[in-house]
């Protein structure tokens, strides 16, 4: 059962094969049994899914399903659950518990998903490989001496290794394509103000976007049809009626345009990954698609503008966690500046604290404008260099990540080479466009993921090009061993 | 040496909206501590702001109002600083883009004269809770309903030269945000409160002096003495051979002076940038006309209106235009006495405004209404009574004994123009005097005055001053 799809789900939940109740068991069955070796998840909520699985029982019963009513799914922890504790992974949050739910959880429970728990995440979606928890790192099923990658890290290894069939995650700079890739999974970041942040707790306003994360590009077609949509809670989100992505699956894509920007396969990408993509690109030229390479000249500029504009952002962000209205508050504070400083001092990580450094250095009088500003101005060129490649080619593929997962604890050290395996996946935020991962061949048993970019809204074409590629091979229901 | 003073005011407006600016909940003031903060005020994680239309508007209000450029795009900016009562870790407000730009306002100078006051621009921002350092037994309290408030904070050129231009600048700004119905204006709640940039300079010399920034003043009365004071304080300063450093000062309303809060040096750097949670605020044309259509008219149209059309002198006009409420019932005075709107001025700058100063009232809370005060106008006019009763008569209806013709009726006090009853006194009064008489006849021509003096006693002021005066004079000068 737990290899089935969300689509395939669906249909015997609906056909009454099985009961929401059943497959909700059978889920929370193999969190109990198989999580203790991966620590994918920091909450689980048996009890409350075991009830939202009998309202929609009830609800299949009385002909009203929607596709998503009866399926097991997990939120990352970033996404605020009305009673449920949402942590972000932090130290910070340990104690907090939301009087609300985000819209993305509001609309998933609206359309009759069952919460079975919430992913363990990189504190505040900060990371790449899922080790900045408070919780303790991710394993990834595939090889548990490896991260699963991050920040979605917790969402990622649960869908692999079958412990949820989708899972939400963010994406920031890449955190759900990559884990998606270092996993083996699907995972789609869509156009920013797509999916209503209401709810999801800030790490980089402009940057971050919630999105789907599953083992097939129509499950994520599915998840992203009850996601996106316009919000009036959140400013950003997008006036703009919603496409029917599971629709327009199977749409030919013979003469589909693809740009494979020449940066995206240069220095500091792993030979055997490129021989995996290229492989993939193959694929697709038998499908009838045609292949040109672009440039994107600024891609270069793309980590060094992010890891301004996104700490600058967070520094203000996570101001808010300051000892005094919820949250953790340090014991026995002397005087205000004494519970601000413990409060956060022990509340925040590592990387959450460089993080906010960094960014409140280059808000600074004085800086401000070197750093920030010039930042900004990068991100108008980026954007203009992708405004320019979608003139000519309809969708942008290359690697999700320069490597497969690594093994934990071999870039914490040092955060400018675990900020490098963000390379292929941040410009995409500082655009605001959409991406997805799609496993494409494995090197070493571990998993290679592509990235496909698309233009703005342009997700359903991004999905369809993903499913024609998922109908014509097998890397994305290959599952890790130990865990099919 | 002669010394200018240089004043810029800063003035903080909290508009009148329902809700607040950046949530739907309530901005009443007085509720129970922290029972109108809702997730957004109170900073929760993942909760973000939307933008209150309402406010906009009223922004958009003034920026007409003062003639000033409404920015077709502006934008809302986090100025980033920690303090209890600060939810987020920043304030919303607006910095490098702000929606009301370069505008202006005249105020009238003691001397008759008048002068225009530059407003630098006037930008939208949230206001913070409130810390309460008292009954909390060595710690502090926070209370966050006021936290989302929305504020327009208005800021003046360096155009005023005297605390006196100060006030008066405040005051025509205070009258306008109340017209145009933006701001309730009240000081002691701070709703209306000001913080004064003061330097001063050498009289003729052109750069400014070093300023220091006054903050909080939430009353004309204080914003006059702090910045007498302050400016007293740098004169001595440099007067004795030291210099003004640049600082933001509190003013202590017990004391009378200003003291230091912190210094240049000491001043947050707030790390203003974009707020990323909202778009930036593009007006167009389309919506200005539709906000311009709602103006109503404007403290310096209407003084000139009723100039022109009520033929009154610029102060009365000044005085009678000082709010909208006041102007308001002027007017419904002088049409329900008839017109005659020099007598209606002469009231309700007289004895209606004495009476409500007396009280400490507002027009709009006055026991006596236009209409009651229309008719007693109405009988000075066709001399059912005189001026004189007339005072006694709106004392009266003051208190609640009724319209004027009902005090005139249960008080008797109609005026007596009965030639003959009128004759009869003043014969009367002329017999019980004769050694006047023989004065007056005499040539001491002023004796008059006593004599109708007498007469009105004698008839308990009812009498025609008119009447008696020619009657009078008839008789003394016979015999």
């Amino acid at each position: 059962m737990h290899n089935k799809t969300i689509a395939e789900l669906a249909t015997v939940l609906q056909q009454g094969e099985v009961s929401s109740v059943e497959l909700t068991q059978h889920f929370i069955d193999r969190i109990e049994k198989l999580d203790a070796g991966l620590n994918a998840f920091i909450t689980v909520t048996p009890e409350a899914a075991l009830q939202a699985a009998k309202a929609a029982d009830a609800r299949i019963k009385a002909g009203e399903a929607a596709p998503l009513t009866g399926v097991p799914i997990a939120h990352k922890d970033i996404f605020c659950t009305s009673g449920v504790r949402t942590s972000c992974g932090s130290r910070m949050l340990d104690n907090f518990v939301a009087p609300y739910d985000a819209t993305v959880v509001e609309r998933f429970r609206a359309a009759g998903a069952v919460m079975v728990g919430k992913t363990n995440m990189d504190e505040f979606a900060m990371g790449s490989s899922n080790e900045t928890s408070f919780y303790g790192p991710v394993k990834n099923p595939w090889d548990t001496e490896r991260v699963p990658g991050g920040s979605s890290g917790g969402s990622a290894a649960a869908v692999a290794a079958r412990l949820a069939p989708g899972a939400t995650g963010t994406d920031t700079g890449g955190s759900i394509r990559q884990p998606a890739a270092l996993c083996g999974i699907t995972g789609l970041k869509p156009t920013y103000g797509r999916v209503s942040r209401w709810g999801m707790i800030a790490f980089a306003s402009s940057l971050d976007q919630g999105g789907p994360m599953a083992r097939t590009a129509e499950d994520c077609a599915i998840m992203l049809g009850a996601m996106a949509g316009f919000d009036e809670r959140d400013s950003t989100s997008i006036e703009r009626p919603v496409d029917d992505y599971v629709g327009a699956l199977n749409t030919d894509i013979a003469g589909l345009k693809i740009g494979l920007p020449k940066e995206y396969f240069g220095e500091g990408l792993d030979p055997d990954v490129a021989r995996a993509i290229e492989a993939a690109i193959d694929e697709y030229k038998k499908l009838g698609a045609e292949v040109v390479e672009i440039s994107l000249p600024n891609t270069h500029l793309a980590v060094p503008a992010y890891y301004v504009v996104a700490p600058a952002e967070c520094s203000s962000n996570l101001s808010r966690f300051d000892g005094v209205r919820y949250g953790y508050r340090c014991e026995d504070p002397k005087d205000l500046v004494d519970l601000y400083t413990r409060s956060r001092g022990e509340g925040f990580g590592a990387e959450v604290k460089r993080r906010i450094m960094i960014g409140t250095y280059a808000l600074s009088a004085g800086y401000y404008d070197a750093y920030y500003l010039k930042a900004q101005k990068i991100r108008r060129l980026i954007s203009d260099d992708f405004r320019k490649a979608f003139e000519q080619v309809d969708v942008i593929m290359g690697p999700s990540s320069p490597s497969t997962a690594f093994k934990v604890g071999e870039k914490a050290d040092d955060p400018v080479t675990m900020y490098l395996s963000d390379i292929y996946t941040i410009a995409a935020n500082l655009a605001g466009l959409p991406g997805m991962s799609v496993p494409a061949g494995e090197v070493g048993g571990l998993p290679v993921g592509l990235q496909i970019i698309g233009n703005y809204f342009d997700e359903a074409r991004l999905l369809n090009v993903a499913h024609r590629f998922q109908q014509v091979t097998d890397w994305h229901s290959h599952a890790p061993r130990g865990f099919e | 040496m002669e010394w200018e003073t240089v004043i810029g005011l800063e003035i903080h407006a909290q508009l009148a909206t329902k809700s607040k600016i950046f949530s739907g909940a309530s901005t009443a003031y007085g509720a129970e501590p922290n029972t109108q903060a809702c997730a957004i005020d109170l900073g929760l994680p993942g909760v973000l702001p939307v933008l209150n239309a309402e406010a906009v508007r009223m922004a958009v209000k003034l920026g007409l109002a003062i003639g000033a450029t409404i920015s077709s795009r502006s934008v809302f900016a986090r100025k980033n600083y920690f303090y209890p009562d600060l939810p987020k870790g920043y304030q919303i407000s607006q910095f490098e883009l702000p929606v009301v730009g370069l505008g202006s306002l005249e105020i009238e100078l003691e001397d008759g004269s008048t002068k225009t006051i530059g407003v630098t621009r006037a930008h939208l921002e949230e206001d913070a809770g409130k810390s309460l350092h008292e009954d909390f037994a060595g710690m502090t309290g926070i209370d966050l309903n006021r936290a989302g408030t929305p504020l327009l904070e208005i800021v003046s050129e360096p155009d005023m030269r005297s605390a006196k231009e100060a006030v008066a600048y405040m005051k025509k700004l205070h009258a306008l945000v109340r017209y145009l119905e933006i701001c309730d204006g009240n000081m002691q709640e701070g709703s209306f409160r000001c913080d004064a940039n003061v330097s001063v300079r050498p009289k003729g010399q052109h750069k400014f002096g070093t300023r220091c920034e006054i903050k909080n003043l939430n009353s004309f009365r204080f914003v006059e003495r702090a910045i007498d004071y302050e400016v007293e304080r740098q004169i001595d300063i440099i007067e004795g051979g030291g210099s003004i450093v640049q600082e933001t000062r509190l003013y202590d309303p017990d004391k009378g002076e200003t003291r230091s809060m912190r210094s240049k040096e000491e001043a947050n750097d707030y790390r203003y940038f974009p707020d990323p949670d909202l778009l930036p605020l593009d007006i167009d044309e389309a919506f200005i006309d539709k906000v311009r259509a709602t103006l109503p008219e404007l403290p310096d149209e209407k003084k000139h209106r009723f100039m022109t059309h009520y033929g009154l002198s610029a102060y009365d006009a000044g005085v009678l235009t000082a709010s909208r409420e006041m102007g308001d019932f002027y007017e419904a005075v002088v049409q329900a006495c008839g017109g005659n709107a020099k007598l209606a001025a002469n009231w309700v700058m007289g004895d209606f405004s004495a009476f409500l100063n007396k009280e400490n009232r507002d027009v709009t809370e006055a026991p006596v209404t236009a209409d009651m005060l229309g008719q007693l106008l109405q009988r000075i006019e066709d001399n059912t009574i005189s001026g004189k009763i007339a005072k006694d008569v709106f004392e009266a209806m003051w208190n609640g004994e009724g319209t004027a013709d009902e005090v005139i009726e249960s008080k008797g006090l109609k005026q007596i123009t009965d030639t003959g009853a009128i004759v009869a006194i003043c014969d009367k009064v002329i017999a019980e005097n004769p050694a006047q008489v023989e004065q007056y006849r005499a040539g001491k021509d002023k004796l008059i005055g006593f004599f109708v003096g007498q007469v009105m006693k004698e008839s308990k002021g009812k009498a025609n001053p008119g009447q008696v005066n020619a009657i009078l004079t008839e008789k003394l000068k016979g015999g």
